[in-house]
């Protein structure tokens, strides 16, 4: 598995998608960032933590669609599945390297809150809280676009799927309050990341909520596998 | 070493690989021969796992791929037919990564080194794979391929896009391998099995059509052997002759040139006839002007073994 993580980790950095990924990020939670803190004098980070989940969408497709559709396409995984590792193995790391990659992003907004304690004293539990539930959010939605990735051969159909997928999973609350069948919001309510997300902004750490996006990213990861599997059946 | 038993799988409806069993013996050439979409590679890629079968088993060195699949597969040096290479990393770094992945023993930038330089590649150690010709990039899955000197070793169509001179060495390559490990080679090319393999599977529409020692084929396959001759003299009288000749089960007038008669002449597979034939036309006082094997090429009975029309008698061995 550290063999396949490794060579992630190496080919993103090898090609552009490394840098274009950090580039787009940084650009934009440093506008974000900008804007609410510094012109608006505010220590609060809330505002581009909400801002950036709407940018997240679209970065993790691109970050995940290279990881299976490419190796098929390049036929590399007859080296994979032919190697003495489990497509279990096989599958954690490229999670791995692609969570690592999410991670690495992320870590941005430490440095923001490390800026403002300059000035002022930051809400350190509400950052540190929101860092936690991005990371989360963020291990969840790569597990499912990595899946997508796999259903495919294609790296275009795959990063353009898995946004589409992403915007829908960030329109859920808008869902459940146009359908005015019950039960249907009801389930809506259930499966929204936002609900789930939301605790974490006000610097809570339920374990309800940490379990349910380490349970979509495990629940996504063994859908993986289950696709790999099936391709050698069929 | 590598016992393939009843193997068999299908996509959908359609039969890609029939009921195949054969077994390899340890320091054994295996030639896996047919034409394009013969079930060559979905049998491979069924032996290194790749592939699950719809039934029947493989066994590597006593681990059945699908039950015990890493002992089986760290056993087993790969190169399919398209060399799984990741281009965008250099020859040195690639071949890392697969040292890793295959979790090989060995004192791994030796090891690595030994490889290179068995494959000829070490001058291309750190180029990029992307910008290496077809040639070369065979050569980098063939060291993959290599690394960590699996028992087993099995590769599709190696030689497929290559030079002249490169083929010269890739099959010099698997013969040396030959030596020490098992090798099971596909190719459509016959000149080439025929000269590497020990022995050789013909195999057509998922069947296997013929398996026999390379140099026993033809006359296994066929059951008698064929000498063309062309002699001088009364056609009647020299046919009456050599039927007296006891090995002979048929004699054929095929054509006539400058006054002699060709002939063909068919005898039982484990006697020769030739100096019979001589004394026989002695007798008779005609001249033997040409003598020569009559027995099919490998091209032909290739050819008609997986049109159809030779049903094998050395099948499943």
């Amino acid at each position: 598995m550290s063999a396949i993580l490794k060579r992630e980790l190496s080919s993103y950095f090898n090609s552009a998608i490394a840098y274009v990924v950090f580039a787009a990020y940084f650009f934009f939670s440093g506008l974000f960032f900008h804007t609410y803190c510094v012109l608006f004098n505010s220590t609060s980070l809330s505002y581009v933590y909400a801002d950036m989940m709407m940018i997240i969408l679209f970065i993790v497709p691109i970050i995940t669609m290279k990881t299976f559709a490419d190796e098929k396409y390049q036929k590399t995984d007859q080296a994979l599945l032919t190697s003495p590792v489990s497509l279990f193995q096989i599958v954690m790391g490229k999670y791995m390297g692609a969570f690592v990659m999410y991670a690495m992003c992320s870590c941005i907004f430490l440095l923001y809150a490390i800026v403002i304690s300059f000035f002022a004293v930051p809400e350190w539990s509400v950052i540190i809280c929101t860092f936690i539930g991005l990371l989360l959010f963020g291990a969840a939605l790569v597990a499912i676009d990595i899946f997508i990735s796999s259903l495919t051969e294609s790296t275009i159909v795959a990063a353009i799927v898995s946004m589409a997928v992403n915007l829908v999973i960030y329109m859920m609350t808008s869902f459940a309050n146009i359908i005015s069948i019950d039960w249907i919001s009801w389930i809506i309510e259930k499966i929204n990341f936002a609900t789930y997300y939301d605790a974490f902004k006000y610097g809570l750490l339920n374990i309800t909520d940490i379990v349910f996006f380490l349970s979509v990213a495990g629940l996504f990861i063994f859908f993986t596998v289950r696709v790999l599997e099936k391709r050698r059946w069929s | 070493m590598v016992e393939v038993k009843n193997l068999t799988k299908y996509y959908g409806n359609i039969k890609a690989v029939d009921d195949i069993s054969f077994t390899v013996e340890t320091g054994e050439i295996l030639g896996f021969l047919g034409p394009n979409g013969a079930g060559k590679s979905t049998t491979m890629n069924m032996i290194t796992g790749y592939l699950s079968s719809t039934s029947g088993t493989v066994t590597i060195d006593g681990s059945e791929i699908l039950d015990d699949p890493k002992k089986a597969k760290s056993k087993i040096g790969y190169l399919p037919e398209i060399p799984p290479l990741y281009i965008e990393m250099t020859v040195r770094k690639y071949l890392e990564f697969m040292f890793d992945l295959k979790k090989v023993k060995l004192p791994k930038k030796e090891h690595i080194e030994e490889v290179m330089r068995l494959v000829h590649i070490s001058e291309q150690s750190e180029r990029i794979i992307k910008h290496l010709s077809k040639g070369y990039r065979q050569r980098v899955g063939f060291a993959q391929a290599l690394l960590g000197n699996p028992p087993v070793i099995i590769l599709d169509e190696p030689t497929v896009g290559l030079d002249p001179k490169q083929i010269i060495e890739i099959r010099n390559l698997i013969k040396s391998l030959g030596k020490k490990h098992t090798v099971i080679f596909s190719s459509h090319v016959l000149s080439e099995v025929s000269e590497i393999c020990d022995r050789i599977i013909v195999i057509s529409e998922g069947k296997i059509a013929a398996d026999a020692k390379t140099d026993e084929l033809s006359t296994q396959v066929l059951g008698n052997q064929k000498l063309a001759v062309q002699i001088e003299g009364n056609s009647s009288d020299i046919i009456a002759a050599i039927k007296k000749i006891p090995a002979v089960v048929r004699v054929i007038k095929t054509g006539e040139q400058n006054d002699a008669g060709k002939y063909m002449i068919e005898y039982d597979k484990d006697s020769n006839i030739r100096r019979d034939v001589f004394n026989a036309m002695v007798r008779i006082n005609c001249a033997i002007l040409d003598m020569q094997s009559g027995n099919e090429t490998l091209e032909d009975l290739f050819l008609r073994l997986t049109s159809g029309t030779v049903k094998s008698s050395a099948g499943g061995k």
